[in-house]
């Protein structure tokens, strides 16, 4: 009833193969796993933050791109809301230099 | 005028790919984006929250970088003894997969939605929130562990003071967007089972509730690699 209506109309336009959800599905449990093991097998210094950092940006893009869909929305929308948070990194580093900075200044007047 | 000399099969201009379709979609004296009025709101509301969450984020790394005492390790206190073993950040690692196993089933209802398959995206909504519950009872159980070890907000036995404020505040509040996220799915998934999309002829507020629910995945993803994992 109501599929044989949809059938007629099903061309929608954010309408995508089953099989690529799936496939993102799995490398994200694939993705996770790997993250979980950096920790379970204790991976330090570079290669551990090179990895978890990859890893998590792995999922988030396509998170992003394919389950909500934006690899397939037009520019415009794209960069209304992905470059908005680009700012953001400009925040991190400034609070990153002033964390170092308040660490360096605790330790001086501690240690003094 | 020159750009509508240049579309000469007769498609607005409004179709342009690429940067010129930017310029065009901002230009023209019309809507800008052509997206359903709610998905942009929720788009613009999940942006919003992106600063929320990052402002979070940040001040959790700036607190840490700061304290001159040692931060506890996540990897120790999230442990659980299962059977006698002792493994480390399991919880997390099971939230975590129920989380993403939440937001396959929800790309599968919205997919479902535009099939119009009433009953399929009915289930596998409820199944999201049902997923998104077992996560939110998870946190709880995690909350009630740790408060019990005397973490609170103020200070912990485990080390740096701020541990137990950055935790409570930011699992918290990705937790209260998930219960969020339970209502309003679950308000969805009864709307699309008694009908009322096919009657407005739309499935397109099955797509935005996705949008919300992938949210709340993104930002786990955050927090997972920088409150559990570093």
């Amino acid at each position: 009833m109501d599929t044989v209506a949809g059938h007629a109309r099903a061309e929608e336009h954010q309408q995508h193969p089953i099989a690529i959800y799936l496939w993102i599905w799995a490398l994200l449990f694939i993705f996770s796993t790997f993250s979980y093991l950096i920790d379970y097998f204790h991976l330090h210094g570079y290669l551990r933050w090179s990895l978890i950092i990859t890893f998590m940006l792995l999922k988030a893009g396509f998170i992003v791109a394919v389950f909500m869909h934006m690899a397939w929305e037009r520019l415009a929308l794209k960069f209304a809301i992905l470059v908005p948070p680009l700012c953001l990194l400009i925040l991190i580093g400034l609070m990153a230099v002033e964390g170092d900075y308040t660490f360096l200044t605790r330790l001086a007047a501690f240690l003094r | 005028m020159a750009e509508h000399a240049l579309t000469t099969s007769g498609e607005s201009t409004s179709a342009l790919p690429g940067l010129p379709g930017v310029v065009s979609d901002w230009s023209a004296d019309k809507q800008a984006f052509p997206v359903p009025w709610g998905k942009a709101m929720m788009w613009i509301f999940l942006l919003s929250d992106t600063f929320i969450f990052t402002c979070f984020l940040t001040s959790y790394m700036n607190v840490r970088i700061s304290t001159t005492v040692p931060w506890p390790n996540p990897s120790e206190v999230f442990s659980l003894d299962i059977g006698g073993a002792h493994i480390p950040l399991i919880l997390i690692a099971i939230m975590t997969m129920v989380l993403i196993t939440s937001s396959g089933t929800m790309a599968m209802a919205v997919n479902f939605g535009y099939r119009r398959h009433r009953a399929n995206t009915t289930a596998l909504m409820l199944i999201t929130a049902a997923f998104g519950a077992t996560f939110v009872g998870m946190q709880a159980f995690e909350w009630t562990k740790l408060i019990r070890e005397g973490v609170r907000p103020w200070g912990n036995p485990l080390g740096a003071t701020q541990f137990g404020s950055c935790f409570f505040m930011i699992t918290g509040f990705h937790g209260l967007h998930v219960s969020a996220g339970v209502i309003y799915l679950t308000v969805v998934a009864l709307r699309v089972w008694r009908g009322f999309y096919d009657r407005k002829g739309s499935y397109e507020t099955v797509e935005i509730t996705g949008l919300y629910w992938h949210f709340v995945d993104l930002v786990w993803v955050f927090i997972f690699a920088f409150f559990y994992l570093w």
